[in-house]
């Protein structure tokens, strides 16, 4: 028997915040941020590295709920490798899901294991535990300099 | 009505019957008074396991909010008209009441506030005038943020240090240590500690500490926002100078806080906030101040929620503070055995139901306290997760957050089963074996 708040917990979710991808912090960096959640207490301190226009890598240590470690897990396997662009594209992609209060249809197609976080849109508690790690990328990559060259992204 | 769980059909109806209710409290009776009680979430009748959070309202208290802005409402101490009269009566009624509530030596040794914390800034702002550079204020590792932050301002704007209590392994204030290290000293100014912690329950030693704090000559501030709803409270007994607490753990409403002070002790303290109300003669010049309490009540106070913070006394001295602390702890001591039959649970604080009040906070291993606290409200049980605004103190655990379950006088049995079941399931779902 489960209820709306058990499917939440997609097992795409409770997977990854089992076996967190890319975790842990790695040394060369081009900025480095610490993200809290003070009414929560969830943290992360985070690590991009970049080569021009790619993210070569994330790198972060997190303590937080399964919703907050297992979305910064996903983030890391959609950004690590592509376009610091893309990975900005992502967030606000992400964003809009998030606030989309279960409205918003996700596109499978770029938030891949992302959309498992589609109906946490629907607990507005939990909403910012799924941001952590995305805000913290962002603004790693805004602090790194990478970002300078979206205006939209201000 | 009420949702006190089915007996067996061949057991009496007598609330003795549930082991946690003390002969006298009959648990039931009480809940039918709390409207809200009876509501379901989730599909599920509320189990509202977050008292320490905020408590629940009887009819009562709900009602004489309605009948205060239906029938007298019209602004305090200014107005020259019958509703004026009126208003200004149930609001200095309020104040007689509570401090009768607390055994307050006179009415005007009461200050409402908005809330505790403001209670508690006042403190510090008003007490933080008279510190200099060299002295110490001294406060508990076990301390809500809100008797930490305004000793810390207080310390920043005038070279003071803040130095803190430690706690034992087992959770208590470590006095021993304290003594070792001299915390209290001829340097101590001000010494302010939690009469009852909002994360661990355990009931702090404040009779001593106070005695301690009043032979170096320092002023001893009591936040008694868990103690006061739970436990009898006398200022006396209590040793506090001041004693900082809030309406709305204590079954009133939210909006009115209450600082309360020994007399010639707040006689001697500068103004808080400025504005109306607070003062004698205002000149271009420079003002004079009122005496307490009105010196530290600028603006127009919190006239409807004083007034029910003293219907909300008469309710509670109608049911007995004693039966109240008698009914926490039975519970308590249920609440602690069930859930220590969970594998993997470990309760921060005291482990048997001494000196304890009734908030229980826990870890799981592997089941965060945000996922445990949203599965459990699936299940229309309501607890908190966090650092319950404790942060320091889960540091010094070695954790990160918390759950906790929170008890009061209309909690049952039948709830603290529901916690435990629900606490198992979670436990579960995350593929644990509880």
């Amino acid at each position: 028997m489960t209820n709306a708040v058990e499917e939440m917990y997609q097992e795409i979710i409770l997977d990854h915040y089992r076996a967190k991808h890319h975790s842990g912090l790695r040394e060369s960096y081009a900025a480095e941020v610490h993200h809290v959640n003070p009414s929560c207490g969830d943290e992360v301190t985070l690590r991009v590295h970049l080569d021009g226009g790619t993210v070569t890598d994330v790198s972060y240590d997190g303590v937080g709920c399964s919703i907050s470690q297992a979305s910064t897990s996903v983030m890391t396997d959609l950004v690590i490798g592509k376009d610091v662009d893309h990975g900005l594209a992502l967030h606000e992609e992400f964003l809009t899901l998030m606030q989309g209060k279960g409205q918003v249809e996700p596109d499978e197609e770029r938030l891949e294991d992302g959309i498992a976080f589609a109906g946490v849109a629907r607990f507005p508690a939990r909403v910012k535990c799924a941001l952590l790690g995305w805000s913290a990328f962002k603004d790693a990559v805004l602090q790194a300099g990478a970002g300078d060259r979206r205006p939209e992204e201000g | 009505m009420t949702t006190t769980p089915t007996r067996p059909a061949d057991t009496p109806a007598e609330p003795s019957q549930d082991v946690a209710t003390q002969p006298g409290h009959d648990v039931a009776a009480v809940r039918e008074q709390f409207p809200i009680l009876a509501r379901t979430v989730a599909g599920h009748p509320l189990r509202y396991l977050d008292s320490a959070n905020t408590s629940q309202k009887p009819e009562r208290v709900i009602e004489a909010v309605a009948a205060h802005y239906r029938e007298h409402n019209a602004n305090v101490a200014r107005a020259m008209h019958q509703l004026g009269a009126e208003a200004t009566e149930a609001y200095e009624g309020g104040r007689s009441r509570v401090a009768r509530f607390i055994g307050a030596a006179r009415a005007e040794e009461v200050v409402f506030t908005k809330n505790a914390s403001e209670a508690l800034n006042l403190a510090a702002h008003t007490l933080g005038a008279s510190l200099r550079e060299g002295d110490e204020v001294v406060v508990s590792v076990a301390e809500h943020h809100s008797n930490i932050v305004p000793w810390q301002l207080a310390c920043e704007r005038t070279g003071a240090t803040l130095r803190w209590f430690d706690i034992t392994e087992e959770g208590r204030l470590d006095l021993a240590k304290a003594e070792r290290e001299g915390l209290i000293n001829e340097r101590t100014k001000v010494v302010s500690v939690a009469w009852v912690s909002n994360v661990l329950g355990t009931v702090h030693p404040v009779r001593r500490i106070a005695d301690w704090a009043h032979s170096v000559g320092a002023v001893m501030v009591v936040d008694g926002c868990q103690g006061v709803p739970q436990l009898p409270t006398r200022v006396a007994d209590l040793g506090a100078d001041l004693l900082a607490f809030t309406g709305h753990k204590m079954v009133g409403p939210t909006g009115v806080g209450v600082l309360w002070g020994r007399y010639d002790l707040l006689a001697s303290l500068p103004p808080f906030l400025g504005g109306g109300e607070m003062i004698e003669v205002v000149r271009m010049t420079g003002s004079t101040y009122a005496p307490p309490p009105a010196r530290f009540e600028a603006g127009t106070p919190p006239i409807a929620e004083a007034a029910v913070l003293g219907v909300a006394a008469d309710w509670l001295d109608e049911l007995g503070m004693e039966q109240v602390a008698a009914h926490e702890q039975a519970i308590t001591r249920y609440a602690l055995e069930g859930l220590q039959s969970i594998n993997g649970l470990r309760v921060l604080g005291p482990t048997e139901a001494v000196d304890r009040g009734g908030a229980i906070s826990f870890t799981v291993a592997d089941v965060h306290p945000h996922d445990m606290a949203q599965l459990l409200d699936s299940r229309g049980i309501a607890v908190r997760g966090g650092h319950h605004c404790a942060r320091p103190l889960h540091e010094r655990l070695g954790v990160q957050s918390s759950t906790r379950a929170s008890f009061y006088l209309y909690t049952t049995q039948e709830e603290v089963d529901a916690l435990v079941e629900g606490v198992a399931h979670t436990v579960r779902f995350f593929g644990g074996t509880p």
